[in-house]
């Protein structure tokens, strides 16, 4: 089976990486091929990059509040390139009034700070399958 | 290495093999006169005020003077941060601090497209000398101390706040509060940089240059490791990064030509207070003595304010979680506890919905209440150093020291902080010990009560505080309508000066100054200066 391709994205000018990095980590260690951006990445940047790498998954990190600009912006973009089949998953600090805005324009899973990287895993494992069989 | 004979039997069996810190440090069963055998209490310990001031700087510790009880707030536009501090004067605080929002600590103006969403959230915007007269409208700058947490734009902050005060009749020789100042821990941790290592290290040595001239009782710099911390560090590597940054910043200022106890005593510390309840005060402990002895032996500093490390601790926010919030005001209050038994000299405790969001007001309320019911409650303030003399606090403190001078020298091989971190050694090793607590986290080896233990299905939701778009909206009024009322000549002719200045050697503060004065915003003086410098980019470390 092809390896899931993972790309972890940290938009916005927050510079908090540690969430990022971890996930990055327990990602790969979890047999996923895994491309961290870095930080401080467009909409634009991170969708040219989930085009280039021929990405399954995109994962955002936000911790500072921007989500409610930066994931309708991302899905706008991800659409007009037909990335809509890639499954978009945002970690970080996200107020829960905030996260059925996002469910709704498309945004599949919000882990909020304390989530097992287990459930994180196996939430990509299951979601992300219809994609990479293509 | 203990007295303490091993148990007979194996009939009391221990809950684990091995027992740690949560910095994976190893930990005996128990402590003994033979692990402190090594200890020299007058030469080593010493009582408190006494060098190397393990004990605390102050001899009367507490019973003297409190801790500064220092809450950070921002949020919004600057009319409604001026208001909270407004209700925080009135309610008898005698210190601000400042938390800023992303757009200016990155010095980006609010239109630029990488501030989107991000006006006002993380703290209050301050584009131009307009929103900081806004700020402290009101607020007499003579009369209180400001601290302001910012970094890569810190000497725009900081000649901001410096016109206030002038425009107010206040006299810069008399004005005190702290910028933080500390560029090298965002190279290590927080990642708030702009220019490169080099240049931005110029700007601070120009800032201790111009305020041992122009505002004497300034704290130029307060060298952080609770950033670090918060990446993910261990607590040593908290300890040994931040004092190797304040080494670093303090040959820098030799080298410009400084006398170093014109400039040291005004340096300040900030520590992270994390979970980890005695390690947090050897920390401290250990902290007080590492300085004291690097200014008097390395740098042959001859004034005792040289040595006295002061610091400002604040409870983990990264310990904090978003299930069971309430929870968080158990962690918070033992980590304020640790810090006072550790001799902080100001402390801010964090909001059971920091995991969430920014605090509510009942919930900044709460955090202040923890530590005055520490203070005043708890007996702990009425003793100095309640825990000196314990074999298992002094054998951690005496680690924790080692233990520090064992990274300075690895660091010293490599040419210096600036040179380790172009090398991305503290980052990698920050990375390292991250993904090892949480593997320990995910495999149960640690337990984090609500998360990984004791787990609550359907927890009702708190209140939060919820900031919207308005704030944004404001600030790009004001930056649209600032921009037509002052004199555009006069703001090019103050750019082109400082892009000049920081093309030779000058000092940047006075052209950085009358670019402030002349309204020029934060996103155009770092533009200049991004112009001539270029930006840095890290490679990352994952």
């Amino acid at each position: 089976m092809k390896k899931l391709r993972v790309v972890i994205a940290k938009p916005g000018l927050d510079g908090h990486d540690r969430g990022a990095k971890v996930i990055a980590r327990a990602l790969r260690d979890a047999g996923m091929e895994v491309i961290y951006t870095g930080l401080r990445q467009t909409p634009e940047q991170i969708v040219s990059a989930a085009l280039q790498e021929d990405a399954d998954v995109i994962g955002l990190s936000i911790l500072s509040g921007a989500h409610n600009h930066i994931a309708p912006r991302l899905m706008e973009l991800m659409k007009e390139k037909s990335l809509d089949d890639v499954l978009v998953v945002i970690g970080g600090i996200i107020p829960d009034v905030d996260i059925p805005k996002l469910k709704a324009i498309g945004v599949k899973g919000v882990f909020l700070p304390g989530t097992p990287m287990q459930e994180i895993i196996d939430f990509i494992n299951v979601n992300a399958r219809e994609r990479s069989v293509r | 290495m203990t007295t303490v004979a091993e148990p007979a039997s194996k009939a009391l069996p221990e809950r684990a093999e091995s027992f740690t810190t949560i910095s994976g440090r190893r930990i005996e069963r128990v402590y003994a006169p033979d692990d402190v055998a090594g200890l020299d209490y007058s030469r080593d310990v010493a009582d408190p005020g006494r060098f190397p001031y393990v004990r605390g700087i102050h001899e009367t510790g507490y019973r003297g003077k409190l801790w500064t009880m220092r809450q950070f707030a921002g949020f919004g536009t600057p009319e409604e941060t001026n208001g909270r501090y407004k209700t925080l004067l009135g309610a008898g605080g005698t210190g601000l601090s400042v938390a800023f929002d992303l757009p200016t600590l990155m010095g980006r103006d609010p239109d630029h497209v990488l501030s989107l969403g991000e006006v006002g959230k993380c703290g209050v915007n301050v584009t131009s000398l307009a929103d900081m007269e806004t700020l402290f409208d009101g607020i007499a700058l003579g009369d209180i101390t400001t601290s302001m947490t910012i970094n890569s734009p810190a000497a725009m902050i900081f000649a901001m706040y410096l016109v206030v005060a002038e425009k107010q009749g206040a006299d810069w020789k008399k004005l005190s509060g702290t910028i933080q100042n500390d560029i090298l821990k965002e190279f290590i941790a927080q990642k708030e940089y702009i220019f490169p290592p080099r240049p931005s290290m110029r700007i601070i040595t120009d800032i201790f240059g111009f305020c041992s001239r122009e505002a004497p009782k300034w704290n130029t710099i307060s060298v952080s490791g609770y950033h670090i911390r918060e990446a993910g560090s261990t607590a040593l590597q908290e300890l040994a990064f931040t004092l190797r940054d304040g080494v670093e910043y303090v040959q820098w200022g030799v080298d410009a030509g400084l006398d170093v106890d014109d400039f040291v005593p005004r340096i300040s510390f900030f520590f992270n207070a994390h979970s980890d309840f005695f390690e947090e005060i050897a920390k401290y402990r250990a902290a007080r003595s590492i300085w004291a002895h690097v200014m008097r032996d390395r740098f042959g500093a001859k004034s005792d304010r040289s040595w006295k490390l002061r610091f400002h601790s604040q409870t983990a926010g990264v310990s904090l979680t978003a299930q069971q919030p309430y929870n968080n005001v158990v962690r918070t209050a033992l980590q304020a506890l640790s810090a006072v038994l550790g001799g902080t000299n100001s402390l801010h405790t964090n909001s059971l919905d920091e995991a969430l969001a920014l605090p509510t007001a009942e919930a900044a309320t709460l955090a202040l209440r923890t530590q005055q019911i520490i203070a005043h409650e708890s007996g702990v303030a009425n003793v100095v150093d309640p825990l000196g003399g314990s074999y298992f606090v002094e054998s951690l403190t005496k680690d924790m020291e080692d233990g520090a001078f064992a990274y300075f020298d690895t660091i010293d091989k490599m040419g210096g902080m600036v040179a380790a971190i172009e090398r991305g050694f503290p980052q990698k090793e920050i990375a390292e010990a991250s993904y090892r607590f949480q593997q320990a986290v995910e495999q149960k080896e640690k337990t984090i009560v609500g998360v990984n233990a004791y787990v609550q299905e359907d927890e009702p939701p708190i209140e939060i505080l919820y900031i919207d778009e308005r704030a944004s909206e404001k600030q790009l009024a004001k930056l649209e309508r600032l921009k037509k009322t002052r004199k555009t000549d006069q703001v090019h002719r103050t750019l082109d000066r400082l892009r000049s200045a920081a093309r030779a050697s000058e000092n940047l503060m006075p052209p950085i100054l009358d670019a402030v004065r002349a309204y020029a915003t934060i996103g155009e003086m770092c533009d200049a200066l991004r112009e001539v410098w270029g930006e840095y980019e890290e490679v990352p470390v994952i």
